[in-house]
């Protein structure tokens, strides 16, 4: 089953490493991975997305507290959280594709990110699930490259929230 | 006050009262060299290889109950501390490594003697530091002692470039520091320590699994007066042997691998587990789906991922083990327990009377478990022994053999299962308790992993006595080779003649004993253990003789096989 999970971490030498080489260590494997500045400058915001069993994902949680530099680690419950992606796509569009493509882009609410002689390079926030749609989609057209930021997931704001730290598990 | 910050380093030692540090220069780490040459209260054990000091600092800190500490220069003297480290990672030992680096501006460009060591050691260190900031020092150094000695102890790491040792600051040694991501838990939940109790009241086969946790707790007072008010029997595993004194009524023994058949019946047939400070290892469980398969878990950890990592937990209790250990017994002094574990008390000494340990002694050559009972036998009561041993058979034995009373008096490697970690833990331990008389329980192979560090103990006054059980093989690999590899022995010999260890070990200005017969064995035990000196003694034992009982790679606890009867006995 996948999980997402938000890790606050501070922000100094070596702390992404840390966390990556504790999921290589302990047989883990992540999915996505994204990282990035928070409200403090001194903290930053790892999303990881990871697949797995609900006792890996403990573990994987209670190692993940045992690092020093990490401050907190939540569990993003589906539902419960909102979750984004960038993906920046390059695809073959010849002029006599360019009206398809742009109502396709138009549908998914993507913008037009940069446009060649040959080809559109589209830019598209959304959940991870519009992306895989929309990368569907533009595929048979003749998809160049793809880039995906990976998910970026903050709890809602709409319901309170509702930290699963590993200790809180625990006792 | 203004200094350098090779300087500040040492002040910083001497404000966590260090004693002792084990290390060996070279290039990056000369001008901490040089501040100690201007002088520090701290002394300086200079080992003959840099894996020497690691495990002399772990030697240390076994047998003091504080911080180890290690010192090398960079590149190979930093990547020689490896081993060390992952041994203390594994057998959560506490030790601050402290590594000298290239200069600031060099590293990144392949410079001489340079190795990223932080990112090595990465996988095997609680925390680690490169110093970039000679500002930053004396908070790393403040850091650095408190997360290795608090939570689960362990290993950490502070790499120091050369131009930071050289550079200046204005010293002060912090009274706190800020870790917001360091919060190991403080006491255990009071719920979960009632429910524990109940747990432990209702049971009617508890036993007391008792972990290397126990140690670093400082919790040893606190075990015994659970074990005894409730009048639980206690297992203690390799890394807690001496936790318990081994000859109370109480103490049934080790489990696991080569544990007697009594201790892991007692413990595979309880009813109730109290694990405490241990983590279910694999040497211990055997295969895991069959082991204790009716016993409830109690689980008593400061670590929360010990927790149901390979055994499910049915009463956590995430807590430091001294407090922990001390509610649980008032919990349950409000419970009448005592009389109820009479009958499984009885069992287990019956187990016991059922299936003692087994050797042979017979034929003309000395059996490697008559040097363990001799050592035993010549050291019975004394009460000043310290015990190390490297990794095989002979550390089995010792296990088996060897009474330990009084904590901290057994320095073994054992989740890493480190060989030639023995003499120099007898160094490291001998600078912790110069009043003990330091043993090292080796074997032929473990021997002539470390041995330059004899040079070690004879130069710096740290004598310990090396008992080699030689057998001139790689003796366990011979074993299982031999058990499971249909005999074909590749590899394993390493011969009982050379090199000539007594001579040896006069050549490292020791003594130095040869014995092939009981006769000899004991004469050279006696004079060994007598003469305050660095003493080795090659004791050439029985090199097909197999360590048993044994729970065979992969097998249920409950299998295991004891010391063949007389009739499976193959012909020589």
């Amino acid at each position: 089953m996948k999980h997402t999970l938000s890790v606050l971490v501070e922000n100094k030498p070596g702390a992404l490493m840390r966390i990556t080489s504790m999921f290589a260590r302990r047989g883990f494997n992540i999915d996505s991975l994204a990282v990035g500045p928070t409200e403090r400058h001194d903290v930053s915001r790892i999303t990881l997305r990871v697949d797995c069993e609900h006792h890996s994902l403990e573990q994987i949680e209670k190692q993940m507290h045992k690092l020093v530099n990490v401050l907190r680690v939540q569990e993003l419950a589906p539902g419960e959280s909102v979750e984004r992606e960038l993906a920046l796509l390059k695809v073959a569009a010849p002029a006599s594709k360019r009206t398809e493509l742009m109502a396709l882009a138009e549908v998914f609410g993507a913008r037009v990110a940069d446009l060649g002689p040959d080809s559109i390079v589209f830019e598209l926030v959304g959940s991870p699930e519009e992306i895989d749609s929309f990368e569907e989609l533009v595929r048979p057209h003749g998809l160049q490259e793809l880039g995906r930021t990976g998910r970026l997931g903050l709890a809602r704001a709409t319901r309170p929230q509702r930290p699963r730290s590993s200790q809180q598990v625990m006792v | 006050m203004k200094m350098n910050g090779a300087d500040a380093i040492l002040r910083c030692l001497e404000a966590e009262e260090v004693d002792v540090m084990f290390g060996l220069p070279g290039g990056a780490i000369l001008p901490l060299y040089d501040a100690m040459a201007r002088g520090t209260t701290v002394r300086h054990v200079l080992a003959r290889h840099e894996q020497g000091a690691g495990h002399m600092a772990q030697g240390y800190a076994r047998a003091s109950g504080k911080v180890g500490v290690a010192v090398a220069t960079s590149g190979p003297g930093a990547t020689n501390l490896v081993t060390p480290i992952a041994d203390a990672w594994m057998d959560s030992t506490p030790l601050v490594c402290i590594t000298g680096q290239v200069r600031s501006f060099l590293i990144g460009t392949d410079a001489f003697q340079e190795c990223d060591i932080t990112g090595i050691t990465i996988p095997i260190v609680k925390h680690s530091w490169l110093v970039q900031d000679v500002g930053e020092l004396p908070e790393i150094m403040k850091a650095a002692f408190h997360i290795a000695r608090t939570g689960r102890c362990g290993p950490v790491l502070v790499d120091v470039p050369r131009d930071v040792q050289e550079a200046e600051l204005d010293f002060s040694y912090p009274d706190s520091i800020s870790l917001p991501g360091w919060k190991p838990p403080r006491r255990g939940h009071a719920r979960q320590i009632a429910a524990a109790a109940q747990a432990v009241a209702a049971a009617e086969r508890p036993i007391l699994y008792v972990g290397g946790g126990v140690l670093n707790a400082h919790a040893t007072d606190e075990l015994l007066t659970l074990a005894e008010s409730a009048h639980l029997p206690v297992v203690t595993t390799l890394m807690a042997k001496s936790s318990f004194p081994e000859s109370h009524e109480l103490h049934v023994g080790w489990p696991g691998m080569h544990g007697p058949k009594w201790s892991n019946w007692a413990l595979n047939k309880a009813d109730l587990i109290v694990a405490v400070g241990a983590r279910f290892d694999d040497r211990v469980t055997g295969k895991v789906s069959a082991f204790a398969p009716g016993a409830t878990v109690v689980h008593l950890d400061i670590d929360a991922a010990e927790i149901s990592k390979i055994r499910h937990a049915d009463i956590p209790v995430v807590g430091p083990l001294k407090p922990v250990l001390a509610e649980l017994t008032k919990e349950l002094a409000t419970k009448k327990v005592e009389s109820r574990t009479e009958p499984w008390l009885r069992q287990i000494a019956d187990w016991r009377e059922q299936f003692p340990l087994r050797y042979r002694d017979d034929g003309d050559l000395l059996k490697p478990q008559k040097v363990l009972e001799a050592l035993q036998e010549l050291t019975a009561g004394r009460g000043d022994l310290v015990w190390t041993t490297g990794v095989g058979q002979h550390q089995m034995w010792a296990m088996q053999y060897i009474e330990c009373n009084e904590p901290r008096t057994f320095i073994t490697s054992g989740g890493l299962g480190t060989m030639g970690y023995g003499i120099p833990a007898a160094v490291g331990a001998k600078a912790a308790r110069p009043d003990a008389t330091v043993v090292c329980i080796d074997g032929d192979g473990c021997f002539q992993m470390t041995q330059q560090e004899l040079a070690t103990a004879v130069l710096e006054e740290l004598p310990i006595i090396v008992v080699i059980v030689n057998n001139g093989y790689l003796g366990m690999v011979r074993q299982w080779q031999d058990m499971f590899f249909d005999e074909r022995f590749s590899q394993i010999h390493l011969t009982q003649t050379l090199p000539d260890y007594a001579a040896l070990a006069r050549a490292y200005g020791g003594l130095g004993f040869t014995v092939e017969n009981e006769e000899e064995l004991y004469a050279s035990l006696r004079e060994a253990l007598a003469s305050g000196r660095t003493c080795v003694i090659d004791a050439r034992v029985d090199p097909r003789e197999h360590c048993f009982p044994m729970i065979p790679a992969g097998a249920a606890a409950l299998d295991l096989v004891e010391f063949p009867s007389e009739s499976e006995v193959p012909a020589l």
